[in-house]
């Protein structure tokens, strides 16, 4: 399996160590590092797919099932801002640092570049726009709005689900409770302040 | 229905602005009752929901993907490119480099403090920074151009380098250019210093240093590049869509009306996004090669390398005082680099020593020199914050040898005009007393000051306070700037403007202008901004100049459709213009209120269904010095064992002229506070100045930046109001910058205050902070 992969990639033929080729391709290699978690059809527990092989999978975005194919190595995001268009879910940094990509995977805040979109497949997936009843803001982003919890707005949508995260698990959250739940999320803007008090308010809302 | 449409346009009761005669200017308002509130932004749905479309956001169809190959050395020349087995791996369109033909246009780096040019190209084989570029492509999916570009082999000669401001000028390090590493040496003189020293009570003398800060901004930098035949579209990630039209139309010599740059919503800039990037041009060719719509939006690490950062500034401060106060002299000298290029590595550096205060002894001298590191791009409030964190500690000292409260102190030394600038232009307002004074009585400053003092130096938890004041350079925004505002005949509108909304509120700020003078709500305002198709010129939102540059427009324009309205009405109502005025959505006469007739029955507006108002920006008052003003108080613990410090207050005073919106106002000085407190305690680029050159904390993992734990909840901001009529005719002065600038000085001042160690560099990390505190005061 390994010498029929090296022979398809090129990177491996052009002589980069498995090493090398990992820290390149940052989160897209560990598709092969981890084939348990490489569970898409048609292939069996176990199989190791070739990261430009496209692979059939279902994912479960905000209640509706899509099905997709996908490369073993794009990331949930990648997915989720290119190939469906869902730009609720931004792009900072991919690779764990700034939160701006946070999606709810079974209600718990993740973000979604260290995610393959091939790992998503049994979860439940909520992103910024899951939040909205048809045209109409959820609470956590009504509090935003009336707080003013944002300025350019680009990490926005993913504080909004890192509160939202906190609140379904933490209905009441105290100022500290809300700032280590936020503290995942970078604002340039430094926005925080007002972050806390939409939180707060937002908590109040979800309760009214 | 009719009922609903009337409630929904006409809000109020009282009677609206005065409209001027033509050619006249609008009084100051005297009343307002839309400007000023917390009103919520008019965009705040399209930003919370995910439905407002930043350039990165957007996903065309056929459309590929960019990346950029960029040199790992900081001195490099490229002797070969080899782009063969790129260009057979799967998805990839194309790859180029510095031979492909019409792919590699003359590059452009400048500074405009002084002038100075150097032109280099888009792929120079003089790569004089790490993460130059080299090399591009475009493929199907962002992973498959990655592939491609890590298959490109580069034949590189890796030069030896200088990546340390303090030892360019030193013989026989390598130079940037055979010419020397030195930009320029800039002095500054008034008064005299010698006579000013000889006539001070105490003179004190400290070296001051500053850490290289990058903007990172939350978008990243990039673009979508996409042709029609020979026109091209750009939808930019950008603080200014003009300026990237007229640059990207000179490097690729088009009519500025061939190309077409779009930037409704941009996640951040700070200054780094006020002109195009390599990448938005490599993006065009790309495109233009492939006949496909390109994506290029660079990744993190880029950001740290490529496209801007506040220089690192190292300054040394003497400053002379009399026992009551009076400050006699200032000498300042101060060494930065802009990088590779001329990027103003000192600009403005010196201004907080020359202006802030009243002194009329000033030396300053300004030594920018070359290194083999990326360009330096206007940081919010370029040069400020480094001379604050010099001056303000050092007025701080200065307070403490005279025996004198660091406020008394600058209470003192206020200045009523602008001593630094040719003339000595009278300032249009300055509320620099009131920030201190006001500052200081809400902030409780003297009892925090006298607790803190009562516990110093005791335990290994201290608690102190530090305050700083800060002024900025232009407050007062300038022309050019245009607007153009429809009124539709239900009474609806639509404004038309250049300026980006950068995440200050702009585009709400200026609905409220038109509300406030035609009494309409806000949510029926529409508001096209920020396309060079088809809005208007301006400059780009950057140094708080939109603001003032622009609401003053948009209310000229706004009154130009009231005087449109009254002439139509004066001739329904057989009478002339001067005797009528506006009155809850109706135009009426002012000797006889219940003569009049409503704003959408008249029928010069029903008849054309569009009024267009027009407004140009007007010039400045001359002779006016325009300047917003500000004092920072804030109080903090620190741990002597450990050097962690807590922020538990902040309170921003502040005096940029009237206030627009008291929430987006409030989100500025909070923003800026926690920008500035970024750099105070963790943002430093770290170059690996002995052994590689290279930048080794490239990443928010290792460049840390402010997160939610490490700001106060307890942040109160106090807008002075105080409207500068005189500045222009809504009364605003800049906000922006004023509030980072002297946030790390007081943040100083209060580490010093609470445990008697003076930090000169930036920035005060814990391990820095436990290095400097004496052994003995971590154990009481």
């Amino acid at each position: 399996m390994k010498k029929e992969h090296e022979k398809r990639c090129p990177n491996c033929q052009g002589g980069l160590t498995r090493r090398g080729f990992l820290t390149t391709m940052g989160v897209g290699a560990v598709a092969m590092a981890l084939p348990q978690h490489a569970r898409a059809e048609p292939s069996e527990k176990g199989q190791v797919l070739e990261a430009r092989q496209l692979t059939k999978i279902p994912l479960r975005i905000n209640g509706r099932l899509h099905r997709l194919l996908v490369e073993p190595r794009w990331s949930l995001l990648h997915v989720l801002r290119e190939c469906l268009g869902l730009t609720g879910t931004k792009v900072g940094c991919e690779r764990g640092e700034c939160g701006a990509c946070t999606v709810l995977i079974n209600d718990v805040p993740r973000y979604s570049c260290m995610i393959l979109a091939v790992e998503a497949e049994e979860v439940e997936i909520t992103t910024l726009e899951g939040l909205m009843t048809g045209e109409e803001l959820g609470p956590v982003q009504k509090a935003f709005v009336e707080d003013d919890a944002f300025q350019c707005g680009y990490c926005t949508p993913g504080q909004i689900m890192a509160v939202e995260g906190l609140l379904r698990h933490n209905p009441n959250p105290s100022l500290e409770e809300i700032r280590q739940g936020m503290s995942g999320n970078l604002c340039r803007c430094g926005a925080y302040v007002h972050i806390f008090k939409a939180a707060k308010r937002a908590a109040t809302l979800k309760g009214a | 229905m009719k009922e609903d449409r009337e409630g929904l346009y006409y809000v109020r009761e009282a009677p609206l602005p005065e409209t001027p005669a033509p050619g006249e200017r609008p009084a100051p308002w005297e009343r307002t009752q839309v400007i000023g509130t917390p009103l919520a932004r008019v965009d705040a749905y399209e930003r919370v929901s995910g439905s407002a479309v930043y350039p990165s956001d957007v996903v065309l169809s056929n459309m590929l993907y960019g990346a950029i190959l960029r040199c790992p050395h900081p001195n490099a020349k490229v002797l070969k490119v080899d782009t063969t087995e790129a260009e057979k791996y799967p998805g990839v369109r194309a790859v180029i480099g510095p031979s492909t033909p019409g792919a590699n246009p003359p590059w452009l780096y400048s500074q405009w403090l002084p002038p100075k040019e150097i032109w280099s190209k888009l792929f120079d084989p003089n790569c004089r920074f790490e993460g130059d570029t080299v090399a591009a492509v475009a493929a199907e999916t962002p992973y498959q151009a990655w592939d491609a570009v890590q298959a490109i082999k580069v034949q590189y000669d890796v030069l030896p380098f200088v990546v340390d401001e303090n030892k360019a000028l030193e013989a026989g390090v390598p130079s940037v250019y055979k010419e020397g590493n030195r930009v320029q040496i800039l002095t500054y003189d008034r008064g005299d210093i010698e006579k000013g020293f000889a006539g001070a009570d105490v003179i004190l003398e400290e070296t001051y240093r500053t850490a290289c800060e990058i903007h990172t901004p939350m978008e990243l930098h990039g673009c979508v590049a996409d042709w029609q035949g020979d026109h091209l579209t750009l939808w930019e990630s950008t603080q200014g869509v003009f300026a990237v039209q007229k640059e990207v139309a000179a490097v690729l010599q088009m009519p500025l009306s061939k190309v077409r740059v779009v930037g409704h919503y941009m996640g951040g800039g700070f200054g780094s996004k006020l002109k195009a990037g390599k990448y938005t041009v490599i993006a065009a060719l790309l495109a233009k090669m492939t006949a496909q719509p390109v994506k290029l939006v660079l990744t993190r690490e880029e950001t740290y390398l490529a496209v801007g950062n506040r220089p690192p500034s190292n300054m040394r401060i003497k400053a002379g005082v009399k026992k009551d106060g009076t400050l006699t002299a200032f000498e300042f000298a101060c060494t930065g680099t802009g990088g590779a290029y001329p990027a103003g590595g000192t600009a403005l550096v010196d201004w907080q020593i020359r202006d802030l205060y009243t002194c009329p002894n000033v030396h300053t001298e300004a030594t920018d020199v070359y290194t083999h590191a990326g360009p330096a791009r206007p940081f919010r409030a370029p040069g400020h914050p480094q001379g604050s964190w010099a001056l303000e500690q050092m007025m701080d000292a200065l307070a403490e040898a005279i025996d004198m409260d660091p406020v008394e102190l600058r209470l003192k030394n206020i200045p009523t005009f602008s001593q630094a600038r040719d003339g000595n232009p009278v300032y249009s307002s300055t509320g620099l007393k009131e920030c201190l004074q006001e500052g200081a009585k809400a902030f409780g400053w003297k009892e925090a000051r006298e607790k803190s003092s009562r516990n110093r130096h005791k335990g290994h938890l201290r608690r102190g306070v530090g305050m700083a004041a800060a002024s900025w350079f232009i407050g007062g925004g300038m022309p050019p700037a245009t607007v153009i505002v429809k009124l539709y005949s239900d009474g609806s509108v639509n404004l038309n403007m250049g300026a980006s909304d950068i995440g200050t509120g702009t585009k709400t700020v200026m609905a409220m202008v038109i509300a406030e003078e035609l009494g309409i709500k806000t949510d029926v305002i529409q508001i096209e901004n920020a396309d060079t198709g088809t809005t208007q010129y301006t400059n780009p939102s950057g140094g708080s100049k939109t603001v003032p540059t622009e609401s003053p427009t948009v209310r000229a324009a706004v009154v130009d459709i009231k005087q449109q309205l009254l002439n139509m009405a004066a001739q329904d109502l057989h009478t002339d213009p001067s005797h009528l005025t506006f009155q809850d959505g109706k135009v009426i006469s002012k000797d006889n209120p219940s003569t009049g007739i409503k704003i959408t029955d008249i029928s010069g507006l029903k008849k054309r269904s569009v009024l267009v108002g027009m407004a140009s920006r007007g010039p400045n008052p001359e002779d006016r010095a325009i300047v917003p003003f500000a004092a920072q108080f804030c109080e903090i613990e620190v741990n002597t064992r450990t050097g962690e410090v807590e922020i538990l207050r902040f309170l921003g005073a502040h005096d940029s002229g009237r206030v627009m919106n008291r929430l987006t106002y409030d989100s500025q000085v909070f923003g800026g506070i926690t920008m500035g407190i970024g750099f105070a305690m963790t943002e430093a680029r770290i170059l690996d100045a002995k052994q590689t050159g290279k930048m080794v904390n490239k990443s928010w993992h290792d460049y840390k930046l402010p997160t939610a734990m490490d700001v106060p909840a307890d942040m109160i901001s106090l807008p002075m109001e105080i409207p500068d009529d005189v500045a222009n005719t809504t009364g605003a002065k800049g906000l922006g910058e004023p509030v980072t600038i002297p946030t790390a000085a007081a943040l100083a001042n209060a580490v010093y205050h609470a445990t008697g160690v003076r930090v000169t560099e930036t920035p005060m990390t814990p391990i820095t902070l436990c290095r400097l505190f004496p052994a003995g005061s971590k154990e009481e």
